[in-house]
């Protein structure tokens, strides 16, 4: 059958909507499938609304998931958008080639990885997904539009990072990044304070690096955390593909309580010593850490959770400080918190990056949430940077236009793709982004 | 020795992945079916991830003459042909029942099309002393049920067609392969009420892949399907005949 209602979400399942979604097998049936209207989304690997239609029509585009073209002297290689990150590094990198940019899931899809312009643990030298795009195919009303920086630069800037608005994208050309071999070098830190940490960030000369903190640590402990900083090596796959392991089950809440999370992050970090540790991984493992457990997103139980994700100019650490000591004394507990410095590098008019520091906490769905949220999202605002709209199921439309001052220019651009709003998500509408109301 | 292998209804999620399988170990591939134009962005795909070649071409099973161009093709390639066969169509009891005409094209789809077509494949793969015919039916085949029985019938009608070819196979050297997938997680299957421990197409893949390699004859995939068809087909027609399963 061409459609299946169903009850979906996002990655946090915090949200939900109800709809018809469509799963086209062949171009012909996406085409059909456009006919109805609707978004098109991936795995819905993004957190919050982002590739939710309430009420109406979603197309999954993971089943259009072919490799239509690859070249092995240029890294050249055009892909369907349904084809994931781990399976472009499972074929290329046995031949020498990676993605450019890979985000911290190997199932978040090529189209959703325009769609959001996302980055990934090199943001700080190779810039965000979209800059590494050579063209990008939508479906128009007219047929499918190949659109390229050069030939349609407004247009093209709309769609990378433009939530799917200029169009459903059907395919892309990207260029890949040689690769040495399939190891990574990773070398892992104990950091004490936040200070410390921005300060190894800030004088890392890493190619990858992340860090994880316990955002659960507060005063002089708090920001204390792991620095992990990679560099490709030589060499095939060190062991054999990883075997994954399923959440069979919506986890009781009482595993996501302050006492539980905090020996958890305790355990986590003393599995590194003191003095730090050097370990070779297969890139799979460290690009893409908790995609071992399969639907883990089901640990946070039947209500699911959200995920915060700021940027902060280099010159609002003390900010990002006091947005972390928020986050601390809320009490909400957040096992998984991620700090990462981040290059300017961005492709798209509503790209998140910018020149900073970037913090990513996931928060359970709790009553007081929305209350600690609007607070982190003003002082957000406050230090001049912005909120992802891939993780985002909370904000503000206010404040998201606040924060991306080319709203206008995509707007512009966006009325003239898809005029009578037939790509619209409800993360469009919640923000408002589209201008319409 | 290389091998080559045509995949009529090459379009399905089963079929696309079997076809990645043998792509990534390097055997040459047609792809055939009615959209070639998105075939043809299949055979792409098979190329980039290492197939020796791959070419889409047209198959219909109620067209008899798009077979021949086929059959020429592979009775042209070097090494040794084997085929699998993924068409089929399920159109929804109530429409059935509310056009029995549409019988004949179910039949054609599931059981005279692709048998017809073996038929004309099989003295390549007595001539070759060699090769495998994969032939896909479905659990639906092993018993009548009143949710489906038209497509469960002509299932079984190929099921049965491939025990007689595989009689003929095996004393030439062939081997054929009935592969009964349980619910799967493909076009056909999508929104359908009702669906329980469904499986991946890749996984299907994988099973037959396996079962190839160790000329089984018939296989349930995933395994767990042996059993509950065994009790299905084990419950006597008085009560089964009552049930609405």
């Amino acid at each position: 059958m061409q459609w299946k209602s169903a009850e979906y979400a996002g990655w946090g399942r915090a949200i939900t909507a109800r709809g018809r979604l469509a799963r086209p097998e062949r171009v012909g049936a996406l085409v059909s499938a456009l006919a109805a209207g609707g978004p098109a989304i991936g795995n819905r690997r993004s957190y919050g609304d982002g590739p939710l239609n309430d009420g109406g029509t979603a197309i999954e585009m993971t089943r259009l998931d072919r490799l239509l073209a690859f070249d092995a002297g240029t890294g050249l290689v055009e892909v369907e958008a349904g084809a994931t990150i781990a399976e472009l590094l499972r074929v290329f990198a046995p031949r020498g080639w990676m993605p450019a940019v890979m985000p911290g899931t190997g199932f978040a899809t090529v189209g959703g990885c325009i769609a959001n312009d996302v980055h990934g643990k090199n943001h700080h030298v190779a810039g965000s997904f979209g800059q590494h795009v050579v063209s990008v195919t939508l479906m128009t009303p007219r047929g499918p539009r190949e659109v390229t920086p050069e030939g349609a630069p407004g247009l093209f800037r709309a769609t990378m990072g433009g939530q799917g608005q200029t169009g459903a994208i059907l395919a892309a050309k990207l260029r890949l990044m040689p690769i040495p071999g399939q190891r990574m070098k990773v070398v892992e830190t104990q950091i004490a304070t936040f200070d410390a940490f921005l300060a190894a960030l800030d004088g890392s000369e890493a190619q990858f690096t992340v860090g994880w903190i316990d955002a659960t640590a507060t005063r002089k402990r708090l920001g204390r955390g792991l620095l992990e900083e990679g560099t490709l090596v030589d060499g095939p796959r060190p062991g054999p593909v990883r075997r994954t392991m399923r959440v069979p089950f919506d986890a009781p809440g009482f595993l996501l309580s302050g006492p539980v999370v905090r020996s958890f992050n305790r355990l986590y970090r003393a599995r590194v010593p003191d003095t730090g540790r050097k370990r070779t991984r297969p890139l799979d493992e460290f690009f893409f850490p908790l995609d071992a457990v399969q639907d883990w997103n089901r640990l946070y139980g039947k209500r699911g959770f959200h995920q915060f994700q700021c940027v902060v100019p280099l010159d609002g650490a003390a900010a990002l400080k006091d947005i972390l000591t928020t986050i601390a004394r809320a009490g909400i507990a957040s096992p998984l918190a991620v700090l990462k410095r981040l290059g300017p590098g961005r492709a798209g008019h509503l790209s998140f990056p910018m020149e900073g520091y970037t913090l990513a906490v996931d928060f359970p769905a709790r009553k007081k949430l929305p209350a600690i949220h609007a607070r982190l999202e003003r002082q957000v605002l406050e230090a001049g940077g912005r909120l992802y709209l891939a993780k985002d199921g909370l904000a503000h439309a206010d404040s998201i236009a606040a924060m991306y001052p080319e709203l206008d220019a995509w707007r512009a651009k966006v009325a003239r793709a898809d005029p009578e709003g037939r790509l619209v998500t409800d993360l469009v509408r919640r923000l408002n982004l589209r201008g319409t109301a | 020795m290389s091998e080559t292998w045509i995949i009529l209804g090459a379009s399905s999620s089963m079929a696309r992945a079997l076809g990645r399988q043998l792509a990534e170990r390097g055997a040459g591939l047609i792809l055939a079916g009615r959209d070639t134009d998105d075939l043809a962005r299949d055979a792409a795909d098979a190329r980039v991830r290492g197939a020796a070649f791959a070419e889409a071409m047209r198959f219909d099973a109620r067209d008899g003459a798009s077979f021949e161009p086929l059959l020429e093709r592979a009775a042209a390639c070097e090494g040794l042909v084997s085929a699998a066969i993924f068409v089929g169509s399920m159109p929804p009891q109530t429409e059935i029942d509310a056009d029995p005409a549409l019988i004949a094209d179910v039949a054609l789809d599931n059981f005279a099309g692709p048998a017809r077509f073996l038929q004309q494949l099989a003295p390549l793969i007595e001539a070759q002393g060699g090769g495998t015919v994969v032939g896909v039916g479905s659990v639906a085949g092993d018993r009548g049920r009143i949710g489906n029985y038209v497509y469960g019938a002509a299932k079984a009608g190929f099921a049965t067609y491939l025990s007689g070819l595989r009689n003929r196979l095996t004393r030439a050297g062939g081997h054929v392969l009935t592969v009964k997938p349980g619910f799967t997680d493909t076009a056909m299957t999508w929104g359908v009420e009702g669906m329980f421990l469904v499986a991946s197409p890749e996984r299907v893949a994988s099973d037959i892949l396996k079962a190839v390699e160790k000329k089984r004859n018939v296989i349930y995939t995933p395994f767990f399907w042996l059993g509950i068809m065994a009790i299905i087909r084990a419950i006597p027609e008085p009560i089964f005949k009552k049930l609405s399963i």
